[in-house]
């Protein structure tokens, strides 16, 4: 398979297992199988602590699958690729870097001179509006600007593959449907693949061209939805539409049950 | 409350309003200048009583003056010293003498304990062969060491160096080792994404974050060195602070004992407050007030 036809992201029979402090296993991830196009935008849903955030760490080669393979862009990925961009959930900003040293970061890691960082950097600053910004700390700013930041940081490297592990979930309502009007459209200029982990399925519809539904943990897929929202979208207009109301209760269908076997087995963990 | 009410009552509010706050900031000001002077005025009074009653029991012979000298001999010795010169040479002399070893053995241990530090928290293999020898050795009383290095390295400043390095190296390597161990697992994810080695990770993501850990030790750890270069001395030395605590003591010189402890005082305070400086320099990225 030549690497210009393969799929962007791909993952057979993917597991991973831990071994929790008390000595145990826990299985995060279970015989998961996934295809990610290239150019795709895929919105990965599932009841809280099934095992999303395991899938992203193992496309990004954070971590190694205990069984299966993983491929990206057909090769099978071996520790951290330069291909991959991560948001994490998290703030993950450098707190003693300035916002332009944040995002000069990642192109200074990878070898990139100086002034032709700080060009594209800059260049990164102003798309998310922050170009007024670059000499302050990440303390000083809010908590959409360091979100801001770190999709700075994330899209100065070009990554053709965007991981983002529920980026937006420490936001508010409002600045959350902005910053997703906003990663449409820097996303839109670049074609790169995005796997979009979240709890939140409102989200994952008004964003992606596919839906994934994870079962209860070990997780692994449930379900594919294909979302036939035309595109250009903008968040909070397209979830009024009647066939955006139609997918949510068909796609609720099939991940409320999960959300259902989670919420038993939490209760049944605390009787 | 109908809305067209609102504006009235609004207009009512800032019509009296700004009497009011200018009054009430400008006694609360007035208030809390006040207080600074009167915390200001009992510290003074609080020294002046404990010295006055230094001074009166001593010369009233309450408390034996030969033992416990008094404020005014004392200051007394402190001015001789100034002007005159002590027994081995001028005073800035021997403050500089004292203050050189002990800044070279802080420096050499806060090295020491940082590269260690940062080393064993990022090498487990490392961790888990040294750990066990490096907590025997932190058991010792290591101013014990004091007699040996001046038995090893002689009179001169090496032996006061190395029992510096030893009392400063502990303390430092601990919370340099701590802080690489608690590093936030999600900045280093992010920066190996980004792109970043294995070395730049510990340069530029570990060392940066343990650095306020690093700091807290810097404080404690001059003060330790002040004390080996001062223990060393003592023990046996050419020149030095210590060496004149060491000859007061020797020549029945109560008063020589105590100024050589007001001068050591004003050497570690200022010291401390070159280091406070440095660190406000280099933690300019932190929110102020965050620090505990």
């Amino acid at each position: 398979m030549s690497a210009d036809t393969s799929p962007a992201i791909e993952l057979r029979g993917a597991s991973k297992t831990f071994r929790t402090p008390s000595g145990g296993l826990h299985t995060a991830v279970r015989d998961l199988d996934l295809t990610v196009g290239r150019g795709e935008f895929v919105a990965v849903v599932g009841p809280t602590g099934c095992g999303k955030s395991t899938t992203l760490t193992l496309v990004s080669g954070l971590e190694e699958p205990t069984e299966g393979e993983v491929l990206v862009a057909g090769e099978p990925v071996d520790g951290v690729g330069d291909k991959v961009g991560f948001v994490f959930q998290q703030d993950a900003t450098f707190p003693w870097r300035t916002v332009l040293s944040n995002v000069m970061a990642g192109p200074r890691f990878r070898g990139v001179p100086k002034a032709e960082a700080k060009q594209k950097a800059r260049e990164w600053l102003a798309r998310v509006g922050l170009a007024a910004f670059e000499d302050r700390y990440p303390h000083q700013l809010s908590g959409g600007q360091r979100k801001r930041v770190a999709l700075a940081a994330t899209f100065v490297n070009d990554p053709e593959i965007l991981l983002m592990d529920e980026p937006f979930s420490a936001l508010d309502v409002q600045t959350r449907a902005l910053m997703s009007d906003e990663l449409l459209e820097l996303w839109e200029g670049t074609g790169a693949s995005v796997v979009f982990v979240t709890h939140d399925l409102e989200e994952s519809i008004a964003l992606a061209d596919k839906v994934v539904v994870m079962t209860a943990g070990p997780a692994t897929v449930k379900q594919v939805f294909d979302i036939d929202l035309p595109r250009p979208r903008k968040v909070e207009k397209v979830r009024l539409e009647p066939r955006f109301i139609e997918i949510y209760r068909e796609i609720w269908e099939s991940l409320g049950e999960e959300v259902r076997i989670t919420r038993e087995r939490g209760a049944a963990h605390v009787a | 409350m109908s809305p067209d009410v609102m504006p009235e009552a609004q207009v009512a509010l800032t019509m009296t309003e700004p009497g009011n706050k200018t009054d009430r900031a400008q006694s609360r000001a007035r208030a809390a200048r006040r207080r600074k002077i009167v915390v200001m005025g009992a510290r003074v009074l609080l020294l002046v009583a404990v010295l006055g009653l230094w001074e009166v029991l001593s010369r009233a012979k309450a408390i034996d003056p030969f033992n416990f000298s008094m404020p005014s001999k004392i200051w007394d010795q402190i001015w001789t010293w100034v002007m005159h010169g002590t027994a081995q040479g001028s005073l800035g002399e021997q403050i500089w003498a004292t203050l050189y070893e002990a800044l070279l053995g802080w420096v050499l241990g806060v090295v020491a304990g940082v590269v260690f530090g940062i080393a064993l928290g990022r090498i487990t293999f490392l961790a888990d062969v040294l750990g066990p020898y490096i907590k025997v050795l932190n058991s010792i009383p290591r101013i014990v060491l004091a007699p040996i290095f001046v038995i090893w390295f002689g009179l001169g400043p090496a032996s006061k160096v190395a029992s510096a390095v030893v009392l400063v190296f502990f303390p430092v390597f601990f919370n340099a080792f701590q802080g690489a161990r608690e590093v936030d697992r999600n900045l280093v994810s992010n920066a190996r994404i980004l792109g970043a080695s294995d070395r730049r990770v510990t340069l530029q993501v570990v060392i940066p974050s343990a650095t306020s850990w690093i700091f807290t030790s810097l404080h404690v750890s001059f003060g330790f060195a002040l004390i080996g270069a001062i223990v060393g001395e003592y023990i046996g030395a050419t020149e030095g602070i210590g060496l004149l605590v060491a000859q007061s003591q020797g020549t029945f010189n109560a008063a020589g004992v105590y100024a050589s402890m007001v001068i050591l005082a004003v050497v570690a305070l200022v010291a401390e407050g070159l280091l406070t400086f440095a660190e406000r320099r280099i933690f300019r990225w932190k929110p102020a007030g965050s620090d505990s």
